[in-house]
């Protein structure tokens, strides 16, 4: 399965996995401002936990609005007119992002082990395919920052037209915590290849990468206030930035039920731009003449990974009823041979979620879909006495009313429908409000081109999911965002 | 001196000035044999040419000569490597773009040997091949990096039941002749769009200068391009120019030279399998300034704009028309900055003009200097060679020029300004418009109006306002009517080395 991660070395496909570091210090844990670290002007700070021990990893500054204050004032410096950052050759914005990939390239193996403490995610994955990701975004963009065209116009009249494409100025970014590091990067690479200048507030749950690139940036040679990373948490740190009178823009990738109040309150402030990456319940459509191998595995993978905590799981597997039942049986199969455990050891297959309140919502969805009727054919509860550990589960039966087929569960529970026809399919599949991502497997080349028409989804896959590179564009269909990254 | 964008390295302003780099001598010529499938080899006809050092007349080395059976030989290893399914053509296009920024860090490395070896072999000032032809091959290479897995095609909504898209693909196998007056930033204009796009390439050197072109060779074998992407081919025009221009199994020629061998060249691809075609050819460029510019830009650019590189650049300042009122005083500054110029060996930090690059070019110049006397135009200042021995020419000014002259018409790609006189915007507009050519120009006032319609008016492919010889990456550069045939740099290179298929899908029913 082509994943965003593949060395770009052609000389082999990706780098050999090496032993996560042991005792990783934490040394970057305040927040960063004009390339400088600040204590939190409050002078508090909150705790940040391995969600695997439920251990505390450190404290970091708790960064509120007086914090973000003092931020914006830096970014709207950095980005004043005559400034060291407006005046430098594009070309040379494309240099210094070549230059912090080559950075993340040398610390690949800090990171990975930090996004995995952090994050609970997988060693392997981080490194292999998060880390892959970040370096591979961006040096894309850093391609881009000497191409931003404008055009002539051949206007009526005596007049000489032409557009320019600026930067929009200081940016605000919200970064979520199922990809710290890679959301981190889709977000500032594009900023900066722009011209503009942010200010980041790091997931709450996640700040640890976020900082340590700061330590890059700086040594990459940005100039100070061009990025500014300020932790803290939603209501506090995340809505002075939304709210903010001196921000220009705001990103935010997170759920659907924040990403409207970021759109409203950017409404009621100074109507700054919004780019909304927002929640999915993505179809996952299969047909009775696709390899039905394949199309079991992709599935799985396409929910499963990263402990179902993705914008785009395939949480709504429409099984043609020919089919059915095999594609049930085999999925119980591929889902029930599974390790879980403490992601940084090797041979490890799952690790736990993020946190209490996910982990508890996970598990009442889980029981409404048992009460609700649906068949449970695996798993179905929480695993081991530390952590926040989910059996991997599987439903079939499903049926569009159910909880499960209609919320996202952001979990490790696969749910598996039933469909005859393609009218009937389509009409389901596009019955939600959400619209990320959908796919569908077949080899009929009508079915598969008219599927990518007739879905409403930001990217429909075939014949595979989850293929994401930093040349597409990504990005939600209705109340799954605006706008789009990549 | 260009200004390196090195004064703002890592985004923060320079702390002190570096010193400047300095030659290498004795340097030894590692790389003289002919460059296929990232090997080298002796020529198929055992036969060897010589090539000079300009400034002193001596040979430097004999090279391989390639000829028709070596050309075929390259163009096997390109098309094999061109092949569906070989390592060039599944790598991933990013991966394209690393290769490429790896070559632009190479040649970052053997700045100063690659420097070193082009001043030895054209003549041209040290400092100016290190400052300026060599940081254009870096970031030219650097560019084009970045566009490598950017070359996107469309979807387009057609009529009736179908879904269409179209795909840019490689051409294939792209011939490119290059020329002596800037061997390696040339070879590089063309490398770095045809490789980012993942064509291969046959490479034809000219026969005054071949080194930096197999130099390359070298580096681009320890980068890891795959053998058979890249392959150089050193000799002569009549033969493995001509073998690559009339080849049946190259899919593009790209050439730098002359407008009379573009002809040729064009002929030659219709002739045998219709390759497409670009062509960088002559210039004879109009360089205008008003009376309200700024005299003393003006003139300064004037000067570099003619002078620069020994008048040996196709964007050669060879018409220079003033205006009127302030043309006795232009004439006379312009005189004050030739008679300054320092001509000398090319390795002398302090030297701004060497050596012309061979004999032909050096009696043709002297040629057109005398015609220049005898049809009545003023002799300002130089007008002869310098020594008895030797291919340097004084800095010469002619005024009182006028259109019928050859001076004006012919392009004489020597350190020759003529320099005439004009009324009108109209009248100049007309003038400026009236030759074959159309490669640059430039205007020089302080008034937007007259500025941009000048911009408009003028047939060329590159108008320069209040600055001269701007040539960026970023920009694309190509000639109007007989000064050439499509574009290089920019965005636009990039069509010229892809090939667009349109798809097409009938569906059972409409979509949207």
């Amino acid at each position: 399965m082509k994943k965003q991660g593949s060395d770009g070395n052609p000389a082999s496909a990706m780098p050999a996995l090496p032993e996560p570091l042991k005792d990783l210090k934490i040394k970057y844990t305040k927040i960063f401002i004009n390339n400088e670290w600040h204590d939190s002007i409050s002078g508090k700070k909150f705790e940040v936990f391995n969600p695997a021990t439920e251990e505390k990893i450190c404290e970091v500054e708790e960064g509120d609005k007086a914090d973000v204050d003092e931020a914006v004032k830096a970014a709207r410096k950095a980005f004043e007119l005559g400034s060291t950052w407006r005046t430098m050759d594009a070309s040379e914005r494309g240099r210094l992002l070549n230059k912090l990939a080559d950075l993340v390239e040398r610390d690949r193996l800090i990171l990975a082990t930090m996004e995995t403490i952090d994050g609970g995610k997988l060693f392997s994955t981080a490194y292999l395919m998060d880390l892959g990701a970040c370096i591979k975004t961006l040096r894309y963009c850093a391609g881009w920052a000497d191409k931003i065209h404008g055009r002539t116009v051949p206007m009526d009249g005596n007049f000489f037209t032409f557009t320019r494409h600026e930067p929009i100025g200081v940016c605000g970014q919200i970064i979520p915590w199922n990809f710290p590091l890679v959301m981190f990067i889709w977000k500032i690479a594009p900023a900066l290849c722009c011209g503009n200048t942010v200010v980041v507030k790091p997931a709450e749950q996640t700040p640890l990468s976020a900082l340590y690139m700061g330590s890059l940036i700086k040594e990459a040679g940005f100039p100070p206030g061009v990025v500014n990373i300020v932790p803290g948490f939603g209501p506090t740190a995340g809505a002075a930035i939304s709210h903010h009178m001196d921000i220009d823009k705001v990103a935010f990738t997170g759920s659907t039920e924040v990403g409207k109040l970021i759109k409203e309150a950017a409404g009621k402030s100074n109507l700054k731009r919004v780019t909304l990456e927002l929640g999915g319940k993505s179809p996952n459509i299969i047909f009775a003449d696709a390899d039905l191998d394949a199309a079991v595995e992709f599935a799985h993978i396409g929910l499963f990974y990263h402990q179902g905590q993705c914008c785009i799981a395939g949480s709504r597997i429409f099984v043609e009823e020919p089919i059915y039942d095999e594609f049930v049986r085999r999925s119980i199969e591929r889902a029930k041979k599974y390790t879980l455990g403490d992601p940084l050891k090797p041979g490890v297959q799952q690790g736990p979620q993020i946190d209490k309140e996910q982990f508890k919502k996970i598990l009442e969805l889980i029981e409404s879909g048992k009460k609700e009727g649906a068949k449970l054919e695996c798993g179905g509860g929480p695993w081991g006495d530390k952590g926040y550990f989910i059996q991997p589960t599987v439903f079939s039966n499903v049926t569009d009313d159910m909880r499960i087929a209609k919320e996202e569960i952001f979990g490790p529970v696969q749910q598996i429908m039933k469909f005859k026809t393609v009218d009937e399919v389509i009409k389901r599949a596009n019955n939600t409000t959400y619209g990320l991502a959908a796919a569908v497997f077949t080899k009929d080349i009508d079915k598969a081109l008219t599927f990518a028409a007739a879905l409403q989804a930001g990217t429909v896959w075939v014949n595979c999911y989850s293929a994401l590179s930093a040349q597409c564009p990504f990005g939600g269909f209705k109340m799954s965002g605006n706008g789009r990254e990549m | 001196m260009a200004a390196v964008n090195g004064a703002v390295e890592n985004g923060q302003p320079d702390k002190k000035v570096p010193p400047l780099p300095r030659p290498l001598r004795s340097l030894e010529v590692k790389y003289t044999k002919i460059f296929i499938n990232n090997e080298w080899h002796e020529s198929t006809s055992g036969k060897k040419f010589p090539t000079y050092n300009p400034s002193t007349l001596e040979k430097i080395c004999d090279i391989e000569e390639g000829d028709k059976p070596d050309v075929d030989n390259a163009v096997e290893a390109a098309k094999a490597a061109f092949q569906r399914g070989s390592p060039w053509r599944q790598m991933d296009a990013p991966s394209r773009g690393r290769l490429l920024h790896k070559l632009a860090d190479l040649l970052e490395r053997d700045r100063v040997i690659l420097a070193t070896l082009e001043t030895m072999d054209t003549g041209k000032p040290f400092l100016q091949a290190y400052f300026i032809d060599l940081e254009g091959c870096i970031k030219t290479l650097r560019y084009y990096a970045g566009w490598a897995d950017k070359i996107q095609g469309r979807t387009i909504p057609v009529d009736e039941n179908f879904v269409c898209f179209t795909r840019h693909e490689p051409m294939g196998v792209c011939g490119a002749i290059t020329p002596w007056n800037f061997p390696l930033l040339m070879l590089v204009w063309k490398m770095a769009p045809a490789l980012c796009c993942g064509n291969t390439l046959v490479i034809k050197p000219a026969e005054q200068t071949p080194l930096t072109s197999l130099y390359i060779g070298s580096l681009i074998k320890e980068v890891g391009f795959p053998p058979g992407v890249v392959n150089i081919v050193p000799g002569y025009g009549p033969t493995a120019g001509a073998a690559i221009s009339t080849h049946d199994s190259i899919d593009k020629i790209a050439f730098t030279g002359s407008t009379k061998v573009g002809k040729l060249i064009k002929e030659a691809a219709s002739k045998s399998n219709l390759k497409r075609v670009t062509l960088e050819l002559g210039g004879k460029n109009p360089c205008i300034v008003c009376a309200d510019a700024d005299l003393d830009l003006a003139v300064e650019c004037a000067h570099q704009g003619v002078f620069f590189n020994q008048g040996q650049c196709c964007t050669a300042a060879s018409r220079v028309f003033v205006e009127e009122q302030i043309y006795p005083e232009f004439v006379k500054r312009s005189v004050e900055f030739a008679k300054k110029r320092l001509v000398g060996d090319p390795f002398d930090a302090r030297t701004e003009q060497g050596p012309q690059i061979d004999q032909k070019q050096f009696d043709k110049i002297l040629e057109l200097i005398e015609s220049g006397k005898k049809e009545g135009a003023k002799l300002e200042c130089g007008g002869l060679a310098i020594e008895d021995r030797g291919l340097f020419i004084k800095p010469t000014v002619f005024s009182e020029v006028t259109d019928n002259m050859r001076i004006a018409k012919e392009e004489i790609f020597g350190p020759v300004q003529p320099i005439m006189k004009f009324k009108s915007i109209e009248e100049v507009i007309r003038r400026a418009n009236s030759i074959e050519y159309g490669l640059t120009a430039a205007v020089f006032t302080k008034n937007l109006d007259r500025a941009l319609t000048l911009a408009s008016a003028l047939q060329s492919g590159t108008v320069w306002i209040n600055c001269y010889n701007a040539l960026y990456a970023q920009a694309p550069f190509g000639g109007f009517k007989m000064s050439g045939n499509g574009r290089e740099l920019g965005e636009y290179a990039l069509a010229e080395y892809t090939e667009v298929k349109t798809v097409t899908i009938k569906l059972s029913q409409k979509s949207p």
